[in-house]
Parts: C-alpha cells; sequence; structure tokens
C-alpha cells in the first residue's frame, strides 16, 4: 500500500510523475471527485490520482452522509429503530425492514405467520425488481445516456411505489414490518393489482432489454471493463449480484433458505468473467427470477393472520443474548447483529452495509482503466450513501 | 459444521499456547462464540480460513463494541440458617467487570456454505491498551470494517494497511459511538419547553433576564 | 404604476402593459434552475419530480445544472452532516446572485429523526438564508412542485427598489456565507449568528 499523506485534501493538483531512477516522466494529476459530483450517486468522494487518463491511485472517502444510526437505535426501543430501518437504504425500505424483523425474531423466538411470510416475499422481491431497475437506469444515465433509461426506469418504479403506498400509507419510508408479522394485511384488489403489474413486468424487461442488452454503446464501455476476480471476490466479503458476478454462486436465499423461500423453485444467475456487463445481466436475469418468484407467491397466498399473537409491541424486553441475521437484499447481504442486555433498548446495534462493502473493493476494480470508466465502475457496483455511512 | 467444543479442540493442540474461552449465548438462536486472546489472534484466524473441513472464507461482519467499567448485580440464591430454620434467601452479589473494547468477528463458508463461527477479540482497557491485531491480511473484506471501529471507538489495530479515520474528519477528537461520549450541545429546544426537556433545555440556554420587554415605541 | 382597471382593459384590446419589475421577476420566476444536488432519502422523490409522472418541467425547472456555477436554486434534499455542512455552504457561495435555497424535507429544517445524532447538523438554516421549507419525511414530489410554485410567487411580489429590495438588488448585503471549520469536536463556529440564533426560553 502506499502511504496517503500526500494525497490532496480537496480541488486538484498536478505533480511531476517521476520513474524509479529520478528522471522525470511527465505529470500525474490529483482530483478530488465528489462529494458533490453527479455521478457519485450521493455524497461520495473519491481521491483520484490521473496518469493521463488513466486511474493509478483512487481513495474512497466516506462519512459525508453519516448520520449516527447505530447510536441512535443504542437509545431508543427495538420497535423505534424500525423507521430508521427505512432510511439505510432508501430504494429498499422493505428488504430493510426484513432484515431488521428477521433478527429480533431470531433474537426473541418469535413465529411469523404464514400469510405474514408470503406477504414479505412478495414485497421483498418487489423491492428487488424496482431497486434493480432504478440501478440500471442510473448506471446507463453514467455512461451518457442522460435520462431516457432512467424514465423507463421510474415509470416502473411509480408502479411499485403505489403498491407500496397503498397497503402502508408511505412510498418509500414504509415502516411496514414487524416483529412476528407484519403491520397491516393486504386486501384482495391489492393483490389482484399486484398479479397485473407483475405479470406486466415481463413485457417491460423486454423492452429494457431490446434497448439496452446487445446495445454496441453498452457493450463497448461495460465488456472486460471493472474486472473483479473471483478470489478477490470472497476474500473482500463482496455479497449480491456483484459476487453472483464474479462466479460464486452465494445466494442467501438458497443458502439459509430464510423466510418461506424453500418453496419456491427459482435460479441463480451467475457470471463468468466478473465485467461491469455481467454484472447488468445477472441483474437482469435475476429481476426475471424475482417475477418468477413473485407469480408463485401470489397464487400462493393463503388466508389467515398476519401477525404472531405473542409477539408484544409495547414493553419489548427480549432476553439478554446476541444474534446475527442477514437476508438476500437487492444489494447483497444485509446484516443486523444486535446485543440484548435485557433493557427495552439494545445494547450494541450494528449493521452490516452491503454497499460500504461492496465499495471497499473499487480501486482494485479502476486501477489502470480511464477516469471516464471508472465512473461506470462505481455505478455497477449498486450503493445507496444512507447505508454506506449510515 | 462441527460444535464450536469441536473447533476448540482442534485449534489448540494444533497452535500451541493458544487458549481459547467459549462465551456462552441466551438466547433462542445460542450462536456461542470463541473469545481469542489478542497476540493469538492472527493464528487462529489463519486456521480457520485454511482449514479444509471449516473453510472460513469470508469475513461477513466486524463489529466494535464498547464495554464500559460497571458492576454486575447477579442474584444468587443462599441457604442461611435463621434461627435454627434453613430458609432460602436471595442474595445480591455485585461484581465489578472491567471495562474493554470488544471486536467480534462473523465468519462463514461460500465454499462449504455454513456458518456463522463468531470470533471476539478484546483489548486490555478502554485508555491506553486499547491496541489488537488487525485481521484484514487473513480477510481482505475486514479492512474498512476495522477502519470504522479505529474511527468510533478507537482499537488501533496493528498491521493494518491504512488505518485512518473512516466516517468522521480526520481533524476529530475522540470516538464518538462509545458509551461515554458526550454529543456537542448544539440542541434546539421550543421556547416553551415542559417537564424533563425543560430542565435539558435550561441547562442549554440561559432563561431570557426579563420576560418579554416590549420595545419602545417613538412617538 | 399603472392601474390595474386600465391594464386589464387595455389587454382585452391586444395591448400588453407591463412595469419592468413584473417583466424581470415574471422572467425569473420561471426559469429556475435548481442545482442537481442530492443529499439523501429526499434527493430521490426529487429525481421522481423531475420524471414523466411529476414532470417538474412544467414548471419551468427541470434544467438541473451539474455546476453551481449554473444554478440558481439549491434544494437541500436530505440530511446535511457536520462533515457535508462546509461544502453546502461553499457550494451555495459559488452560486451566482440571484439564488435562493429550498430545505426539502425534516432533515434539512432542523435533523429530522436524525437530530439526535453526533454528526447531523440541526438545520441548515443555520449557515444558510433559507427561503422555502418542506416538512415531510421524505416530502412527496407533490410538496417540491409546490415548494417550487411558493418560490415562485416570492420571485413575483420581490420589489427591485426600496429598502425591501432583494439580496442581489443591495450591494450592501453579502451574497457569500463564512463557510465553517471542523474543529475537534464540532464545526467552527457551530452556527452562523447573522441568520440563525438559538431561541430564548420564555418559561
Amino acid at each position: 500500500m502506499n502511504s496517503f499523506a500526500d494525497l490532496p485534501k480537496s480541488g486538484y493538483e498536478v505533480r511531476p510523475k517521476i520513474a524509479p531512477d529520478g528522471a522525470p516522466l511527465g505529470e500525474l494529476l490529483e482530483i478530488s471527485i465528489g462529494p458533490h459530483h453527479p455521478s457519485t450517486h450521493g455524497v461520495f468522494r473519491m481521491d483520484v490520482v490521473l496518469d493521463g487518463e488513466t486511474v493509478v491511485k483512487l481513495k474512497p472517502v466516506f462519512g459525508y452522509l453519516h448520520r449516527n444510526h447505530e447510536k441512535i437505535a443504542e437509545n431508543i426501543s427495538y420497535l423505534s429503530s424500525m423507521p430508521y430501518t427505512d432510511r439505510l437504504d432508501y430504494f429498499c425500505s422493505m428488504t430493510n425492514n426484513w432484515a431488521y424483523a428477521l433478527t429480533v425474531e431470531k433474537l426473541a423466538g418469535l413465529a411469523v405467520p404464514e400469510r405474514a411470510e408470503y406477504i414479505r416475499v412478495i414485497m421483498a422481491e418487489l423491492t428487488r425488481l424496482q431497486n434493480h431497475t432504478c440501478l440500471i437506469g442510473f448506471f446507463a444515465q453514467d455512461m451518457g445516456a442522460l435520462g431516457t433509461p432512467l424514465m423507463y426506469a421510474f415509470r416502473e418504479r411509480e408502479k411499485i411505489l403505489d403498491l407500496f403506498e397503498s397497503v402502508s400509507g408511505a412510498r418509500m419510508m414504509c415502516n411496514y414490518m414487524r416483529f412476528g408479522g407484519v403491520r397491516v394485511d393486504v386486501s384482495g384488489e391489492w393483490l389482484a393489482q399486484t398479479k397485473k403489474i407483475v405479470s406486466d413486468y415481463r413485457k417491460f424487461l423486454d423492452e429494457f432489454e431490446t434497448f439496452l442488452t446487445q446495445n454496441e454503446i453498452l457493450m463497448a464501455r461495460t465488456q472486460g471493463v471493472g474486472v473483479l476476480p473471483r478470489e478477490l471476490a470472497i476474500s473482500a466479503s463482496i455479497t449480491g449480484p456483484m459476487l453472483r458476478a464474479a462466479g460464486v454462486n452465494y445466494d442467501l436465499r438458497k443458502v439459509d433458505k430464510y423466510g418461506i423461500y424453500r418453496r419456491f423453485d427459482f435460479q441463480v444467475p451467475v457470471g463468468a468473467h466478473g465485467d461491469i456487463y455481467d454484472r447488468y445481466m445477472v441483474r437482469v436475469l435475476e429481476m426475471r427470477e424475482s417475477v418468477k418468484i413473485l407469480q408463485s407467491a401470489l397464487a400462493d397466498i393463503p388466508a389467515g393472520p398476519v401477525m404472531d399473537p405473542k409477539a408484544k409491541l409495547r414493553g419489548f424486553r427480549p432476553k439478554a443474548g446476541e444474534v446475527y441475521g442477514r437476508i438476500e437484499g437487492p444489494k447483497g447481504e444485509l446484516g443486523f447483529y444486535l446485543i440484548s442486555d435485557g433493557s427495552p433498548n439494545p445494547y450494541r446495534y450494528r449493521v452490516r452495509p452491503p454497499s460500504l462493502i461492496n465499495l471497499t473493493i473499487l480501486e482494485d476494480m479502476c486501477l489502470g482503466q480511464k477516469i471516464s470508466d471508472a465512473v461506470v465502475i462505481l455505478g455497477s457496483v449498486d450503493i445507496v450513501l444512507g447505508e454506506v455511512d449510515r | 459444521m462441527e460444535t464450536l467444543e469441536q473447533i476448540k479442540a482442534r485449534i489448540e493442540p494444533s497452535l500451541p499456547l493458544t487458549k481459547i474461552d467459549l462465551l456462552p449465548n441466551e438466547c433462542p438462536a445460542g450462536e456461542r462464540s470463541l473469545v481469542v486472546e489478542a497476540s493469538r489472534a492472527l493464528a487462529v484466524a489463519g486456521f480457520l480460513r485454511d482449514d479444509a473441513q471449516l473453510q472460513l472464507d469470508y469475513c461477513s461482519n466486524v463489529t466494535g463494541i464498547d464495554w464500559p467499567e460497571t458492576v454486575i448485580k447477579t442474584k444468587v440464591k443462599k441457604k442461611v440458617q435463621v434461627e435454627g430454620v434453613e430458609q432460602e434467601v436471595e442474595e445480591i452479589v455485585e461484581t465489578l467487570r472491567s471495562g474493554h473494547l470488544e471486536v467480534v468477528y462473523h465468519l462463514y463458508s461460500m465454499a462449504l456454505k455454513h456458518g456463522p463461527v463468531v470470533l471476539r477479540l478484546r483489548t486490555e482497557n478502554r485508555t491506553d491498551k486499547t491496541h489488537l491485531p488487525s485481521l484484514t491480511p487473513v480477510w481482505r473484506g475486514a479492512e474498512f470494517q476495522e477502519r470504522e471501529i479505529f474511527d468510533l471507538y478507537g482499537v488501533i489495530f496493528d498491521g493494518h494497511p491504512d488505518l485512518r479515520r473512516l466516517l468522521m474528519w480526520d481533524e476529530f477528537v475522540g470516538f464518538p459511538m462509545r458509551r461515554d461520549y458526550v454529543a456537542p450541545d448544539d440542541f434546539e429546544y421550543e421556547p416553551t419547553p415542559h417537564d424533563e426537556v425543560l430542565a435539558a433545555a435550561r441547562k442549554h440556554y440561559p432563561v431570557a433576564a426579563t420576560p418579554e420587554v416590549k420595545p419602545e415605541v417613538p412617538v | 404604476m399603472i392601474d390595474e382597471g386600465l391594464q386589464s382593459e387595455l389587454k382585452k384590446q391586444g395591448v400588453y402593459v407591463t412595469s419592468l419589475q413584473e417583466l424581470y421577476n415574471w422572467g425569473r420566476a420561471n426559469s429556475v434552475w435548481p442545482l442537481t444536488f442530492g443529499l439523501a432519502c429526499c434527493a430521490i422523490e426529487m429525481i421522481a419530480a423531475s420524471m414523466a409522472r411529476y414532470d417538474i418541467s412544467r414548471f419551468g425547472a427541470e434544467v438541473f445544472r451539474p455546476s453551481p456555477r449554473q444554478a440558481d436554486l439549491m434544494i437541500v434534499a436530505g440530511t446535511v452532516t457536520k462533515k457535508m455542512a462546509p461544502l453546502v455552504v461553499r457550494l451555495f457561495n459559488q452560486m451566482p446572485e440571484p439564488k435562493y435555497v429550498i430545505a426539502m424535507g425534516a432533515c434539512a429544517i432542523s435533523g429530522g429523526p436524525f437530530k439526535q445524532g453526533y454528526n447531523v447538523l440541526k438545520g441548515v438554516d443555520r449557515y444558510l438564508p433559507v427561503d422555502v421549507v418542506i416538512p415531510g419525511c421524505p416530502p412527496r414530489p407533490e410538496a417540491l412542485l409546490h415548494a417550487l410554485i411558493t418560490l415562485q410567487e416570492k420571485i413575483l411580489n420581490q420589489p427591485l427598489t426600496g429598502p425591501d429590495r432583494p439580496r442581489h438588488l443591495n450591494a450592501d448585503v453579502p451574497g457569500e456565507f463564512p463557510v465553517p471549520a471542523y474543529g475537534p469536536h464540532d464545526l467552527e463556529p457551530p452556527n452562523n449568528p447573522n441568520l440563525w440564533q438559538p431561541p430564548t426560553l420564555t418559561r
């Protein structure tokens, strides 16, 4: 590793490039991309050293959205943290809710009724659909397709957000899951509406793929760019579509089989090259699998209660102990680590943020690439800064 | 996967001078953990990763925990002779727990798809002896999470490639996630607070000396 | 000022009479270009407002500029952390006058749900002059459109002369604001005393 004391604090700087024997070799340009930059997906900063247009060093700088989620959660009750989890990864509030509810259920030993399990699967897969769709829109925007793919993506996202809103009351911050079930039941009309949107989603994916998958520019910009080798991906704890694009078949829906995922028949798409194009394809194929899961979940959903009658919303004090729970979020393994000391507040509340950990190998993927590719590589990682910095 | 007792029984003979404690966990999921001395942590971590039966190649989560010095009260039932009759009396025993910082690693295996094995390291105290070996050479994924723990808890990881603050700015002093950290007092209270908020607000802002003095209107 | 009855009578005859002030404000109000500046969750709703369903371009504000040099409006969309606050002020200083600030969402107004955080700025109004605030967590895109319309009304009613004239027409009022520095525990200074004072207790 190099030393970091010589990186600029902000702005840019030109430094002489010197060969190992001391001869001058031209100039190196040091620039700071972000925290306000249209392609950094939020307030993220990269300190980049460029030789011409080639990246020779890249250091991510975090913390511009560090809003102390963990500290706040340690001072409030278990249930009060639920709305805060919405704001972690603000594209996927439903899966965040599920990960937290699942962890507390493990901690307190609560059971979840059958119908609630189905509703959770439906919500999580809808979240996966809208997250991946929007990500591909943003990522195409990073490559210069200004607006158009994003417009298509947000058109579909609005339909899914309407579903979330009609059941939970909020478009983005749903706060829907509870320990031992979900907050309110879904209606028959809601299920019918969801069925219609899900079956239309295939058509949308076909349309989206017609424009993107065989697109000359997309292929030229992404194939063989930002390659992440399999061994590095495992050692650096990469999860989610990034890991599967690198060729590792590791999907927590298959490994842990949490919830009722063992009942659904679906495949895990795995890439071969680990480049950006594979990441794109893995996401598209995952969306098609999600549609399959959704269709069978919507067909099989049983009637019944949606809350465990033993679950206590008020005065909830789990016994002392600790637990780590995790689910396969759209971005990767989202985990919660809770330590209870028997009081109403968790003693320690830790979020395992997939976005942050997937970002840690950004430098390895960007070294030797052009600066314009570094932006696309960052786009393909799929980060949300609320989760990176918490 | 093997139980923790089996893992412990295999590590201790193969890595001499290593002593491993098992930490119980009473919650229904019951994930117990291996407590390893700081000096032997790298060797144990290497063993857990490379052992053919475990292959814990994936370090999922690294957590820092602050345990300040506290008095733990436990109820103990005791048999006491009261006037010749044996009675059972509950007695509260106070034990002093020394303060320390703890780092917890959750390990899984991507190759064999099992886990977790929970590994815990503890510092000697919270003030000057807060050094622990960095496990980044074993699992690259620990790098940024260890930096975060250094930033928020003040654990110094020896052998870490780039130990700087991650989330707070470089000029920041103190470790905000520690339980005794006092945040800067920049709250803004409503002008008419009640109850306990009033007491907190009084502490922060001086009460107006004279309530509502009307400005003199020139005639 | 021209008589309003006469003005509308002339309008019916196809003669448009206006004052310089109205023309100037009308032009400015209908081409407010926001800065592409998203901080957190609210930024997603800001993007949603600029997409097909809510279509912010109906109000002349769809031209999101990536550079502060070309922007008129800063929508502070999300939690301003202490680490980010100096950069927000610097970005605002880089914008040319006339410029406006919309504080979007509870976090930008007061710290919102994250108010207890040690790294959260309790309201962007401690450093910047906020024109319109939108409550909500996050506010819906319709609320952002409403805030934009409110801002347009504010611009339309600004006098060009006199003591109440806006900041950009008054050479005595500075358009730049001091950028706070990172201190050992907090930002220094913790607020801009010319813009914001802590409230005094009345009981």
